[in-house]
């Protein structure tokens, strides 16, 4: 079983359409896929038409009291299904947080609050391939937890000198994990060609880091359609640039895993 | 009511159109079905094949199971599904029959829940499969301590068309599907079978299915399908599951003379010898030789204890001998074959000899099985063999109740005897010579004892067996337990006789064609003192064995058995 989750500080940069597409189009390849909705907006799961509200609730399922398997529903789609977001989830660091030490100001790092999440996911194992996590923008213990559980975190990158720094950040926060740290692929997302700060960006910017995928998907209206049309854009316009821009960002994702495989502890980790 | 609201289904390259190009009667009652969702959920026609549908209802399935149905009594189903690349075994709990409507929340949902699924490549679904040639996995995991030493056979392949249409709620989302199926048998010639209507589940939304479900039943009067797929295909062929076992259950009544009684049995006997010729001719696995012996070996006893009954004693004497004859044939197969089933475990009780060191002593038991195996069936392929089964038959059946001119003109010798005096007579001098015979026996009585003793503990467990329709089920549960497991003490102690002299014989037949590692005859003098040691056990076992099942209180529970199957004939007589 392999986790992905998007995250980014920052809202509105795609990270919920990266999820959605990149679920379905593991879901696509044959892989049982399993998409979180971890945003109490719930975005994801408007784009696949299920209620964002969590059998028994939200509050119960992160507290380990309900079984995950209870939430999940079934999509429209072969091998993929959905656990949806709940409203109680805007108050998920407090739910994580059960010892009641803190947030993720936590002196202990790392511990046992940070990987909560983790445990809760681990009993998916033998039913799904490929859990994916659409994270709510923020820094907070739920960051942390989806952080310390994933295997893959793609970052959606504005190309904006600001938004780049936050790659920096997160590299270096990823860096001081102690044992097991995921890696890191960002990608240029929502780019307009158009606009001359977008292209340097792009172009010179990161043009070699090994962090940044070479695919970048452009700002298109198809990809905004995702919430009119509900569904993910590799359904209902499978031969458009946007389908073939996210299938390019989900091959780069499995090369860099099988460039990983065998060796993961040796993948440098922020160290650009 | 009309049927076909059903637990399982299908799955294709699906549209509307199947709906609307009328192919069987129940075209009609599906518009209706339609009509009446139609209220409740927007429908919309499945486009294409889905994976989803697929595993729902596959186009093309072939079941399994062993002979004596081992998966179907385990309450499991296997089917074999062929897809584009390679094909899937598929493991599934089976919906019980007798499970009452009430129990399950929705009888018409498919409750048939997956248990697990394997993939093979290049599976031959004609082939016979033995636990040891399934490739490794999950199903084979199950499967494998259920089925032992019998191989999975093909049983029926069916082939389905089916439509699907997916139900939508107010968000636009599927929350679940219908599937119209069309399901054929495929064994050559196509035979269609009933339709079928199944609400099929989304994950998480087994609510709306619910509801789907009542509203066809309720608008349209569609009733949940009684049985499943497999049932009603074999019913093509005149087969249904669990038809063949190697229990008597002879159609037989307490006050019916004795001698149609003693007929219906050994007929039935002869079926069940006659049922596992071709599985041991074509060698598919050991146990059909074995289910045969035990049908020939039955009739043995059955003539020897109520011979009498069938008149004609020069006759019956004349199909004893030939039944000794099919016993004695099938005997240096069967205990080679007892030998090579228990090999694993007399190699890894091994201590000071390794595993490996018995292989040239596997071997040899192998090459000599192949010898006797191809003698055996020499013998059954002979005119003397088909001659016996026939003239059998020809003599039994007029005995039997039903028969044109039978039982009631040809009377047999004792006619004022009904079925539960002889039983009760003849198991009453059986069991008296099992408690004498047993009570005898002492610390210091020689092997021999033990081995009569044996004897007539089958011909008593046989006597009961054949007229066990006539007792009552708990008190003839007990008897049967406490004498089973005196006998399995009997047993080990004489087979394990038994094999410690043929290890012995098979070490100087071994090294006389030069075939015997010094190692192997050290592992094999191993096995044998593992097998002294086993025998010691089940001796001194016995005592409490036998008085469990001859004490005091055994032989009050099998007078109140046999009185009881007398009351049962007086009860008819008053009536």
């Amino acid at each position: 079983m392999r986790i992905y989750a998007t995250y980014n500080i920052k809202g509105g940069v795609g990270k919920t359409t990266t999820a959605v597409n990149l679920a379905h189009l593991a879901a696509a390849d044959g892989l049982r896929t399993v998409l979180w909705d971890l945003d109490p907006q719930g975005a994801a799961s408007y784009m696949f038409r299920v209620k964002p509200r969590v059998k028994g609730g939200g509050k119960a399922l992160i507290r380990g009291k309900r079984t995950l398997d209870d939430a999940i529903k079934g999509t429209d789609y072969d091998n993929l299904d959905l656990i949806p977001a709940d409203f109680t989830y805007r108050n998920m660091d407090l739910l994580l947080d059960t010892d009641g030490k803190g947030g993720s100001g936590d002196a202990e790092a790392g511990g046992k609050t940070a990987r909560k999440l983790g445990k809760l996911l681990a009993p998916l194992a033998d039913e799904y391939d490929a859990i994916f996590l659409d994270c709510p923008p923020s820094i907070s213990l739920v960051s942390e937890n989806v952080l310390h559980a994933a295997d893959v975190i793609v970052v959606p990158l504005i190309p904006t000198t600001l938004s780049v720094r936050t790659l920096e950040q997160l590299t270096a926060f990823v860096a001081e994990f102690r044992g097991r740290r995921p890696q890191i692929l960002a990608f240029f997302s929502m780019v307009d060609r158009r606009k001359k700060l977008h292209r340097e960006i792009t172009e010179t910017l990161f043009p070699e880091s090994a962090q940044v995928a070479v695919t970048a998907i452009p700002y298109l209206s198809m990809i905004e359609n995702m919430s009119v049309e509900r569904a993910p854009v590799t359904v209902y316009a499978p031969r458009t640039a946007a389908a073939r821009a996210y299938r390019a960002l989900w091959s780069e994702i499995q090369q860099l895993q099988e460039l990983a495989s065998g060796h993961r502890d040796e993948v440098p980790v922020g160290e650009n | 009511m009309k049927p076909g609201l059903a637990g399982l289904v299908a799955s294709d390259e699906t549209t509307n159109s199947d709906f609307l190009n009328p192919r069987s009667e129940i075209d009609g009652d599906v518009a209706a079905v339609l009509d009446a969702l139609g209220r409740d959920f927007t429908l919309v026609p499945e486009q294409g094949s889905s994976l989803t549908q697929a595993k729902l209802a596959p186009r093309r399935r072939t079941w399994l199971d062993t002979f004596d149905w081992r998966l179907h009594r385990a309450g499991l189903l296997l089917e074999y599904v062929p897809a584009h690349r390679g094909g899937e075994l598929r493991l599934t709990a089976r919906r019980s029959a007798t499970q009452d409507p009430g129990e399950n929340e929705n009888p018409s949902m498919n409750t048939a829940g997956l248990i697990a699924a394997q993939p093979v490549a290049g599976w031959q679904s004609v082939r016979p499969h033995l636990a040891g040639d399934l490739p490794v996995g999950p199903v084979t995991d199950h499967v494998a301590s259920v089925i032992g030493p019998r191989a999975l056979l093909p049983l029926v392949t069916v082939s389905t068309d089916v439509g699907v249409t997916r139900l939508l709620n107010e968000d636009a989302k599927t929350v679940a599907r219908l599937l119209v199926e069309h399901p054929a048998l495929a064994n050559g010639s196509v035979h269609p079978l009933s339709p079928r209507l199944t609400i099929a589940e989304v994950r998480g939304y087994s609510g709306s299915a619910r509801r789907a479900a009542r509203i066809i039943t309720e608008a349209t009067g569609f009733d949940p399908v009684q049985g499943d797929l497999l049932t009603e295909a074999l019913a093509v062929g005149g087969r249904q599951p669990g038809d063949y076992t190697s229990k008597i259950d002879a159609d037989i009544t307490a006050s019916m003379p004795s001698g149609q009684a003693v007929a219906v049995v050994l007929l039935r006997l002869l079926d069940m010898a006659e049922a596992n010729v071709p599985g041991v001719l074509a060698d598919i696995d050991t146990e059909f030789l074995h289910d045969f012996r035990v049908a020939v070996r039955r009739t043995r006893a059955a003539l020897k204890l109520f011979g009498a009954a069938l008149g004609r004693p020069a006759d019956v004497a004349r199909f004893a001998a030939e039944f000794k004859w099919l016993g004695d044939i099938t005997t240096p197969t069967r205990d080679l074959d007892v030998y090579l089933l228990g090999f694993e475990d007399l190699a890894r009780k091994l201590k000071a000899a390794k595993p490996d060191d018995l292989e040239a002593f596997r071997d040899y038991l192998r090459g000599r099985r192949a010898k006797e195996y191809r003698a055996l069936a020499r013998a059954l392929r002979t005119m003397r063999f088909r001659d016996l089964t026939r003239e059998w038959r020809d003599k039994l059946t007029p005995l039997t109740p039903g028969s044109p001119g039978g039982a009631g003109s040809k009377r047999p010798k004792a006619p004022g005897i009904s079925a539960a005096t002889l039983a009760a007579e003849t198991t009453r001098k059986a069991f008296v010579k099992v408690a004498r015979m047993g009570g005898a026996i002492t610390p210091d009585s020689p092997s021999e004892s033990l081995h009569d003793l044996r004897k007539r503990c089958k011909e008593l467990r046989y006597a009961l067996e054949f007229f066990a329709p006539l007792y009552a089920p708990s008190s003839y549960g007990r008897v049967i337990g406490d004498l089973k497991r005196l006998q399995d003490c009997l047993g080990t102690f004489q087979d394990n006789e038994v094999q410690i002299r043929e290890i012995r014989s098979l070490a100087t037949a071994m090294q006389a064609v030069h075939e015997a590692p010094a190692v192997t005859l050290l592992a094999m003098g191993e096995v044998a003192a593992g097998l002294v040691d086993g025998q010691a056990a089940a001796r001194a076992d016995f005592g409490r064995r036998f008085s469990e099942f001859a004490g005091i209180e055994g032989q009050r529970r099998m007078s109140a058995l046999l009185r009881g199957g007398l009351n049962a004939d007086l009860r008819h007589v008053q009536h």
